[in-house]
């Protein structure tokens, strides 16, 4: 009996290997084996045909620090994700709230509100191009309506990085409105009678029940905008590519101009493993803090 | 509640619906007409499709499109064998190590493609992969999300279908084949749409990984073809991207409903 249990055990762990090993080794391919690649390669130095690439320990690191493109680019993507991830997710609730409200022509408004989702990144800078364009643009055509100068949207550094977190914006507001709108569907009715019958106004209700109700949204939410303040840089290909003078330059673009422009792998490897060392962080505050506290979701 | 603030929000709302979809608006009306007229906004402009002929000389387009199509395709059946696999074993298959694998699996969640783009780069081209649609596809194949995603769908089926198909001689794969991947199949839709409007999408991993026109997907087709070297002017642009948009925008407008429902499906974990 007890040696039947046993290779029933055993069968079953065959089974789930077999099963697994597929993605094993894809994932193993393509996700650990290259981050452990990418940090080895951040150790050694970029080889010439003169002088072959030899181990120099931290120094990708120290020279990447003493690079203050790097620092003005971590400062662009911090603000980047500074001002996206707030405005984005604000007026995602907003869009919410409205889209799962009575008024008119609400098919039409949640139409609207998530067409941008569907649109590549790419097709998304084509669109802002047209606004954009100094002269020509639709908000240089408004602003000549109220007499103001045609300003160059793109091609001026205080305005440059601005332009691409409207973009950003735009993009992503309606995709997390969905998960919005999703949330606010679970949410009782009981909870709005009881609140009429207390009195309470549609804004206290709003503040009071629906806001803290929301909150394992928006925390799942906000990590999804924190990995898109790293990944999506699709729209600086067409929009600025990183100008002028870096100031409109994401992390994950620089790391790409470094690798495929510049042919600077080490130097790239080693911001690499600067940004999973942040992803990392995230990704564990994700799972052991807010997966706790949202578990009465 | 007075009628008034509810007239301001429903205001508001659609204000806010109209801005939303006008830079669309604004590049489907120039990609009617010709530069001139469209930077003018004169509404009685003629209408003309000059700029999508000159558009859709410049580019060959349809090896693009059978590009991203055939590239969307390859990642959606890799996705589907890898995932439901994986998802079964994470499911209902008990095996040591089970929850330590599943947590490396879900580490993938954060160490994002994009990223890594420089080994896996060295990784498609020592496989010789470089300049394939197979290239571009391989690394978005074992996807952890879809692997969570699976997983909870098959935890969802009913233990006595498993036991009552064992009963009636199917083996693993029968029952995985029989009862679970029919039952799964709203998941598998909800996946299915995700998976391919995200790499419809999908513009620097194949702007890395391929380098010919027999292999580029449409994002990096239009992104060579609107490059300001090129000098095009904004109307052609916009009939270039109103083109490469068109398929999935239209699949959208017909199927909004299954749509939405899937990304809802697909977020709620």
């Amino acid at each position: 009996m007890a040696n039947n249990v046993n290779i029933e055990y055993r069968r079953q762990a065959i089974y789930g290997w077999l099963l697994l090993s597929p993605a094993a080794i894809l994932l193993t391919a393509f996700a650990f084996y290259p981050s452990i690649a990418t940090f080895w390669t951040s150790l050694f130095s970029r080889g010439t045909r003169r002088r072959p690439s030899e181990f120099v320990g931290g120094e990708n690191y120290s020279d990447l620090f003493a690079d203050p493109t790097f620092w003005k680019v971590v400062t662009n993507n911090l603000i980047y994700a500074g001002a996206t991830i707030p405005i984005s997710i604000a007026i995602a609730l907003g869009m919410a709230l409205w889209a799962n409200s009575k008024i008119p022509a609400r098919g039409f408004v949640r139409t609207a509100y998530f067409t941008p989702t569907v649109l590549p990144m790419i097709a998304a800078a084509n669109l802002w191009l047209f606004f954009y364009t100094p002269g020509l643009g639709v908000l240089d055509q408004i602003g000549s309506l109220f007499g103001l100068p045609s300003v160059n949207w793109l091609g001026q550094p205080e305005t440059a990085l601005w332009a691409v977190i409207i973009v950003t914006i735009w993009k992503e507001a309606g995709f997390f409105m969905i998960f919005y709108l999703a949330a606010l569907q679970t949410i009782p009715e009981d909870l709005k009678e009881a609140a009429d019958i207390e009195g309470a106004s549609r804004f206290t209700y709003t503040r009071r029940i629906v806001l803290p109700l929301l909150m394992p949204t928006t925390l799942f939410i906000m990590v999804n905008a924190l990995i898109n303040s790293v990944k999506l840089i699709d729209h600086l290909f067409i929009l600025t590519k990183g100008g002028p003078n870096d100031a409109s330059k994401l992390i994950l673009y620089y790391i790409w101009e470094m690798a495929f422009a510049f042919f600077d792998a080490p130097q790239a490897a080693a911001m690499t493993i600067l940004v999973l060392v942040v992803l990392g962080v995230v990704a564990g505050i994700k799972f052991t803090i807010l997966d706790k506290r949202t578990h009465y979701q | 509640m007075s009628g008034l603030s509810r007239h301001i929000e429903t205001l508001s709302a659609l204000l806010l619906a109209v801005i939303w979809i006008s830079p669309l608006v604004f590049a489907f009306w120039a990609a009617f007409h010709t530069t001139s007229d469209a930077v003018s906004f004169d509404l009685t402009a003629p209408w003309t499709l000059d700029n999508f002929r000159i558009a859709w000389a410049g580019a060959p387009w349809l090896q693009y499109f059978l590009n991203t199509f055939l590239l969307v395709t390859i990642i959606l059946i890799g996705q589907f064998i890898v995932t439901t696999l994986a998802g079964f074993a994470f499911a209902q298959v008990r095996f040591p190590g089970r929850d330590v694998v599943f947590i490396l699996v879900l580490m993938q969640l954060f160490i994002l493609p994009e990223v890594l783009i420089v080994e896996n780069y060295v990784m498609v081209s020592r496989l010789g992969l470089f300049d394939t649609l197979l290239g571009v596809g391989m690394p978005y194949m074992a996807s952890a999300f879809g692997i969570f995603l699976m997983r909870q769908a098959f935890k969802g089926v009913p233990i006595e279908l498993h036991e009552a198909a064992r009963v009636e001689g199917c083996g693993w794969f029968g029952i995985l084949w029989r009862v679970y991947v029919p039952l799964a199949r709203p998941t598998y839709l909800a996946y299915a749409l995700v998976s391919v409007s995200t790499h419809w999408n999908n513009f620097l991993w194949p702007l890395i990984v391929t380098n010919s026109p027999d292999t580029r997907p449409l994002t990096v087709g239009l992104s060579i073809f609107a490059a300001p070297e090129n000098g095009v002017d904004i109307s052609v642009i916009s009939a270039a991207t109103m083109m490469s948009v068109a398929p999935l925008l239209i699949a959208f407008l017909v199927f909004q409903r299954q749509f939405v429902q899937a990304f809802l499906r697909a977020g709620i974990k």
